[in-house]
């Protein structure tokens, strides 16, 4: 399985969202290889493709701590393999 | 390795998943157990137990993780095993009770909501062991609580056994009486079926057919509400611009279950089968099959109309769904549930949708009369006359039909029925009031139709 997982993060903007997400990865170890966002009528998208293969938690206990961050900020954190992304757009 | 999806597309598969109810339906391991055979029930019973457990031991674990890494929900985790009536031949009628039980027991300690497989295959004609085990099926869905049972009455190479047919009238009302408690629950674990297909990963109706392997991963995914959204979003779609966007959309979801079907098979270290892409509903908002048909332009599901509808959605699903996978089997196409389907129960309810339109729609989709609830007081002939008209449809016509109707004990047209869970509520629906006793009592088979001529 590989070791690149799709974080997206939706929610009413805020200061400080980002900040939020990425400290959770970094004290994770984990590795932010592209980060985009956008903003639509308040609303915040931010996508992220992260490395987690030097990664000192699992992905369950990752997802739960991006959960916990996503409650604490009013966001929804979602953490998926990129697999499934590659599997279900391309032949 | 480049990212080679975009933003657009990373969005629309959060937004299946999170808005739209996209899923993976089931993940059914279908486990031989024609090795456990033994004229001992004590021995037979051990090794059936163990077997079981031995194999599926990690299945709700791997589902689970699966459901984690992927981030797609997975509603359940099955098993079927090879029809008991084949392995059980031999044993004295008062043993096969034991059997369901061991079956139960074993669902149980591996955490599987339900085990299909308390099955026999009779389209033909009876053995000695498939009769003992069709007259203990009501006792057996009774007592246990996670077993699934189903008869196949009919092929279209054999024809309908009739006697088959007549006796599962009566099995369906004694399944109804010996669980009128739980308003006749049972029988929403039993299924009449016509050329039923050997590796279905959907309860109520799996089992682990004769010419499958020893194990097997099969997947059923589900998309109702994918569908509904994209249909929704082309009001101005002419019907072949809207098949081609429903098969695309087909496409999506059952990649998906390929993805989640290889990996649930490495990681249990069992082939992997098929994918069964189909459309089940839930009894949740905007997850509905009936909710497709409305969003296609028809006022209420069961208009004139419908029947066309179906047909356009069943054939686009498997259209897309078939170049997704490459093992597409078991039922695929659109199931049509009443008490699941929260579009098919405001359609009752309005009057638009009878017995007589959903019969009808069973030509062209997947499955058949499945989730009706009919007054308790419906007689045994007049069920098996439902089940002779239902499969009577699929031998014609080459395909798999089945009934899985509920007589409701104490219940009247305009009553309701609440299951609970994935089983919905369902309103009593009318039946004729028109006797068929004196059909369905010559018995006999009917005759294989010109269609089975085909070598």
């Amino acid at each position: 399985m590989s070791q690149r997982v799709i974080v997206t993060v939706f929610g009413k903007d805020k200061v400080g969202i980002i900040a939020g997400v990425t400290s959770v990865l970094a004290e994770c170890n984990a590795n932010i290889l592209d980060i985009s966002q956008t903003i639509l009528q308040e609303f915040l998208t931010m996508i992220m493709i992260v490395d987690i293969s030097k990664c000192r938690v699992d992905l369950a206990t990752l997802q739960k701590r991006l959960d916990e961050k996503g409650q604490e900020l009013g966001v929804k954190i979602t953490a998926q393999h990129e697999e499934i992304f590659d599997f279900m757009h391309r032949i | 390795m480049p990212i080679s999806f975009s933003n657009q597309e990373i969005m629309e598969t959060i937004r299946m998943i999170e808005m739209e109810h996209l899923d993976i339906r089931t993940i059914t391991m279908g486990i031989s157990l024609r090795d456990c055979a033994h004229s001992d029930i004590k021995i037979m019973n051990r090794k059936i137990f163990e077997k079981i457990v031995r194999l599926a031991q990690n299945l709700v674990a791997v589902g689970e993780e699966l459901e984690r890494s992927y981030g797609i929900p997975i509603i359940n985790k099955r098993i079927s095993v090879t029809p008991i009536s084949l392995i059980a031949e031999g044993l004295p009628k008062e043993e096969y009770l034991q059997l369901a039980q061991t079956l139960d027991r074993a669902a149980r300690e591996v955490g599987v909501n339900f085990l299909g497989g308390f099955s026999a295959l009779v389209h033909k004609g009876f053995t000695n062991g498939d009769r003992n085990l069709i007259d203990t099926i009501p006792e057996a869905l009774a007592c246990t609580e996670r077993v699934c049972s189903s008869v196949n009455v009919a092929t279209t190479k054999s024809g309908i056994n009739m006697d088959a047919v007549g006796k599962m009238g009566y099995i369906i009302k004694e399944t109804a009486q010996l669980t009128a408690d739980k308003e006749g629950i049972g029988c929403a674990k039993l299924v009449v079926f016509c050329n039923v297909p050997e590796d279905n990963p959907f309860m109520a109706g799996a089992f682990h057919g004769i010419g499958e392997p020893e194990a097997v991963i099969n997947i059923g995914v589900s998309g109702p509400g994918v569908i509904l959204n994209a249909v929704r979003k082309n009001p101005q779609a002419d019907l072949g611009t809207l098949a081609e966007i429903i098969k695309k959309t087909a496409f999506k979801v059952t990649r998906m279950g390929e993805l989640v079907g290889r990996a649930a098979s490495k990681k249990l270290g069992v082939p992997f089968g098929i994918v069964d892409l189909s459309l089940a509903p839930t009894p949740s908002i905007g997850d509905s099959v009936a909710e497709i048909l409305e969003a296609m332009g028809l006022e209420s599901c069961g208009t004139h109309g419908t029947t066309a509808a179906l047909a356009l959605l069943n054939d686009a699903v498997k259209k897309g769904g078939a170049m997704a996978s490459s093992y597409v089997g078991g039922l695929s196409g659109a199931f049509i549930p009443v008490s699941e389907d929260a579009g098919m129960i405001n359609a009752v309810e309005r009057g638009s949708l009878s017995l007589e339109k959903l019969e009808a729609m069973t030509c062209v989709c997947s499955v058949g009369l499945d989730m009706i609830a009919i007054p308790g007081d419906t007689s045994p002939e007049t069920i098996a006359a439902i089940i002779a008209d239902e499969v009577a449809i699929g031998v014609i016509n080459n395909k798999t039909t089945a009934v899985r109707v509920i007589p409701v004990p104490g219940k009247k047209v305009g009553d309701y029925v609440e299951f609970g869970g994935l089983l919905g509520r369902a309103p009593v629906m009318p039946v004729s009031h028109f006797k068929s006793d004196g059909f369905i009592r010559r018995g006999g088979r009917i005759p294989a139709p010109i269609q089975a001529l085909t070598n």
